[in-house]
């Protein structure tokens, strides 16, 4: 059982957490993730490590409420438990110095990005933060970033602050002025990677990418994260979650995204009926 | 002289009721059918069923034992030698093991010897008699303190072996459930999950700790068990990593490993679903590619969850065909079909990803190849394609190697197998041993733990020449 330290608001539908998960906290690097299952009943999903604490015993995750599991687990108060915690996961991203890198950060992906951002900055990179969201309310981590950061550029798709458009359009701008990082880091929805790994081919800069694949176990056992990388098949849980995202096959994993979506949509209605349900009999 | 009487069959739930559900399909022996089957051995002076068996179980003794009707003292007579009985009355191949030595199986049928463990182990956890659980561990208290990685049958009987030899044993798992393939392969109607529970409490019985959700080589490393003072590490991480046919197309949606089909099912329960959260989708046209037990149970586990059509895609002949025997009957009782000398070489998807189709070839045998068995190969222009919606690949397993390759030294082979010492289970790095499937690659839950059992002497005997050494 992991007892919930601290619980925060960040945006609509975006939740922190931090949690007691003292032997993954002191493993944790960034690129790790974890899977968590709330309960008895509870799927496997699985979430980065968006900060830990070593001394403490904690890590912190970020999570979007998008169906049943994500949803169910920010019903959950400070001082409450989640069944079962298991990590750190995956192969932790190699952080060297270089001079220059261009962190490009969609939605909640500004979490697991900030991890990477923090390591490549302490070790005296120059850290450029690109950060995009829907609109205003929903962008995230903001202190978080400007302390990592060297500079930190905000796009909204509605325009209501900073850059009106895509992160990849801010991206974009910034390559074609000239600037040619060591390296670009996308981290965000399959789309928005996708795109981001466009226009840094377009300029011939490396990219690395976190592939969202569906999971079961996290440890290599199933096979359901397997991803097509140049060609081969690769378990994403294993081999990454990060991969040179220039030979990532997008189309296949967004494909492979929507396989249980039928199954995903009745969970989510029956437990809004069944939430609102509660509510009822509660008045 | 009394009359010859014939094997005893198992009871069992009928086809088409079956199929509709996930209880358990073999019944198992009512007391009295348990006794005569039991009379029916004739207690041979030289044993020859003790030694089919890898953990040296004292058969006739047991079956003595049954047939005077005293079935808890027929259980912890295997017990002496085997944890899991349970277990292994169900999944172990008894018509390779014990019973083909059985003198009876010369002449006529072997004794049931696997059924009657089976009932024993039943008996014993269900009647009141049976609930005073009376292990015996060594008085010889603390001998040190072992890991044990892996929950599967070899770490559960490693565990169970050095916690009665007096040694503080904790299991580390990485899942968050106990048994291994047990838990998340095996499914509900071959081996209710209920068993595999009362076993691994059997296991906890006895002193050891369980420590879930404990990926070792990630969560603790195996340098730091030693530093915490573990004095030894036995490996019996399974053999999980899925093959792939490396044909094109098989990342379409609709393409499962049968590990994830089936650990959607047993062990997150997805057929319960959305009663359980997981989901498991399955088409109307199931094919299976493969024919070991692995296959077999894919196959009707899809029947179960609702498949219309179930196939079984395979490249030799129905000889050759891996499976128990009773799964392969069972499977085709229940209506799965069998596809022989075939072999697909790619599987066909529609605009939105999904599969439609899988384009096979047929084979025939050859010469004979290194496993001895006739080699497949495909007849020229014989390409057809078969219409299917769902493809389940249960083309093999390799040893799991997410922790074996980050221990520096170890030796490992040509298929990630670690390479121990076959009388000791002792590696290359010394204080690490290791058996089961990690070794072998897949094989059998009895030979599993035959190598746990083996692995916890040598382990015995490794601390006590150390304790020895350092005075
Ligand atoms: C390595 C990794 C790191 C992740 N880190 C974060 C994070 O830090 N913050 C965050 O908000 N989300 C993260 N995700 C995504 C998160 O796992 C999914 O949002 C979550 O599983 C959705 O579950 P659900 O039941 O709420 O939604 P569902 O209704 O089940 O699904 C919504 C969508 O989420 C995806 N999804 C569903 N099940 C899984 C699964 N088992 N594994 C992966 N994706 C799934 C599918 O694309 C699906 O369409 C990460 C995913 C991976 C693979
Ligand atoms: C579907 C299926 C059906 C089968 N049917 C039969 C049958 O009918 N009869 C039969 O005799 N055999 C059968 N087998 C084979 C048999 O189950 C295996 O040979 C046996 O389970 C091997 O035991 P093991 O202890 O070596 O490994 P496993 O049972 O694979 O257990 C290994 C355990 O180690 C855990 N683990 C792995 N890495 C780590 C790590 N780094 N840290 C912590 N834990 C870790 C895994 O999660 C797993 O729980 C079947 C196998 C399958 C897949
Ligand atoms: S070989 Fe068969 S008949 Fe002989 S002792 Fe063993 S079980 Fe009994
Ligand atoms: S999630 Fe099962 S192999 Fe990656």
């Amino acid at each position: 059982m992991h007892r919930i330290i601290k619980k925060e608001e960040l945006a609509p539908r975006i939740k922190l957490f931090v949690v007691e998960a003292p032997e993954i906290a002191s493993h944790a690097r960034p690129g790790h993730f974890f899977v968590l299952r709330l309960h008895d009943r509870g799927e496997r999903i699985p979430l980065t490590i968006a900060d830990s604490d070593p001394g403490a015993g904690t890590i912190t995750m970020v999570f979007q409420e998008v169906g049943k599991s994500t949803y169910e687990l920010g019903t959950l108060e400070e001082g409450e438990s989640i069944l079962d915690l298991v990590g750190p996961l995956g192969t932790p991203r190699e952080i060297r110095r270089l001079d220059t890198v261009v962190c490009v950060a969609g939605g909640v992906g500004v979490a697991p990005i900030y991890p990477e951002a923090k390591a490549f900055h302490e070790l005296g990179t120059r850290v450029i933060s690109l950060v995009g969201a829907q609109t205003k309310d929903m962008l995230i981590f903001k202190d978080r970033m400007e302390a990592v950061s060297d500079e930190v550029h905000y796009a909204t798709d509605d325009g209501s602050f900073g850059y009106h458009g895509f992160v990849t359009g801010l991206l974009h701008d910034l390559l074609a002025g000239g600037l040619r990082p060591d390296e670009v880091v996308a981290i965000g929805p399959l789309p928005m990677m996708r795109a981001a790994c466009k226009v840094t081919a377009e300029f011939g800069v490396k990219t690395v990418v976190s592939l969202n694949a569906i999971m079961v176990d996290g440890t290599g056992m199933c096979g359901s994260c397997r991803v097509t990388v140049d060609g081969k098949t690769m378990f994403s849980c294993v081999e990454g979650p990060a991969f040179d995202g220039h030979k990532v096959d997008f189309g296949e994993l967004m494909a492979r995204q929507t396989r249980f979506l039928t199954e995903e949509k009745l969970a989510m209605e029956r437990y809004k009926a069944h939430v609102e349900g509660c509510k009822c009999r509660r008045e | 002289m009394p009359a010859r009487v014939d094997r005893h069959l198992m009871p069992k739930q009928d086809p088409q009721e079956r199929i509709r559900n996930f209880d358990e399909v073999a019944l198992g022996y009512s007391p009295d059918t348990a006794v005569e089957e039991a009379k029916r051995c004739i207690g041979c002076p030289k044993r020859p069923c003790v030694a089919g068996c890898p953990v040296e179980v004292d058969i006739p003794s047991f079956v003595k034992l049954i047939a005077e009707g005293r079935f808890v003292e027929a259980a912890r007579k295997v017990k002496e030698k085997n944890s899991l009985p349970a277990i292994c009355g169900r999944v172990c191949p008894q018509e390779t093991q014990c019973e083909q030595r059985c003198t009876l199986g010369k002449k006529g049928k072997p004794v049931a010897i696997g059924a009657l463990e089976r009932f024993a182990a039943d008996y014993e956890r269900t009647s009141s008699e049976g609930a005073k659980n009376d292990p015996k561990v060594a008085a010889r208290v603390s001998a040190g303190r072992v890991a044990v990685v892996g929950s599967g049958p070899a770490g559960l009987t490693c565990a169970a072996d050095l916690a009665r030899m007096g040694y503080k044993v904790v299991l580390f798992e990485s899942l968050h459930s106990t048994g291994g393939v047990l838990r998340y392969g095996i499914p509900e109607f071959r081996l209710p999950k209920a068993i595999v529970d009362e076993e691994v409490n059997y296991v906890k019985s006895l002193g050891v700790e369980i420590r879930a959700n404990t990926l070792v080589g990630k969560t603790v490393t195996l340098d730091e068990l030693f530093r915490d003072g573990f004095d030894a590490v036995f490996l019996g991480t399974g053999a999980g990593l899925p093959h792939f046919l490396g044909i094109p197309g098989e990342n379409l949606n609709g393409v499962y490993s049968a590990n994830e089909f089936l650990t959607r099912s047993n062990l997150m329960k997805a057929y319960l679903f959305p009663e359980y959260d997981t989901p498991i989708w399955v088409g109307k046209r199931v094919a299976v590619v493969g024919a070991g037990n692995v296959a077999m149970d894919a196959a009707r586990t899809a029947l179960r969850l609702g498949a219309e059509k179930v196939t079984i895609v395979y490249r030799r002949s129905r000889a050759e065909m891996p499976a128990r025997l009773e799964e392969i009957e069972n499977a085709e009782e229940e209506g799965v079909e069998l596809m022989l000398l075939t072999n697909p070489i790619r599987v066909l998807g529609d605009e939105r990803g999904w599969v439609r189709g899988m384009e096979c070839i047929r084979m025939e045998l050859g010469e004979p190849d290194e496993s001895g068995r006739r080699r497949p190969v495909p007849v020229q222009g014989s390409e057809f394609v078969i219409d299917i919606d769902t493809m389940i690949s249960a083309v093999g397993t390799d040893p799991n190697p997410l922790l074996v390759r980050s221990v520096p030294g170890l030796k490992i082979g040509r298929h990630g197998n670690v390479i121990v010492n076959e009388e000791t289970g002792e590696t290359s790095v010394p204080g690490v041993f290791a058996g089961g499937d990690i070794v072998t690659g897949s094989a059998t839950v009895i030979a599993a733990m035959g190598a746990g059992k083996i692995a916890a002497r040598g382990i015995d005997e490794y601390i006590r020449a150390k304790r020895e050494r350092s005075g």
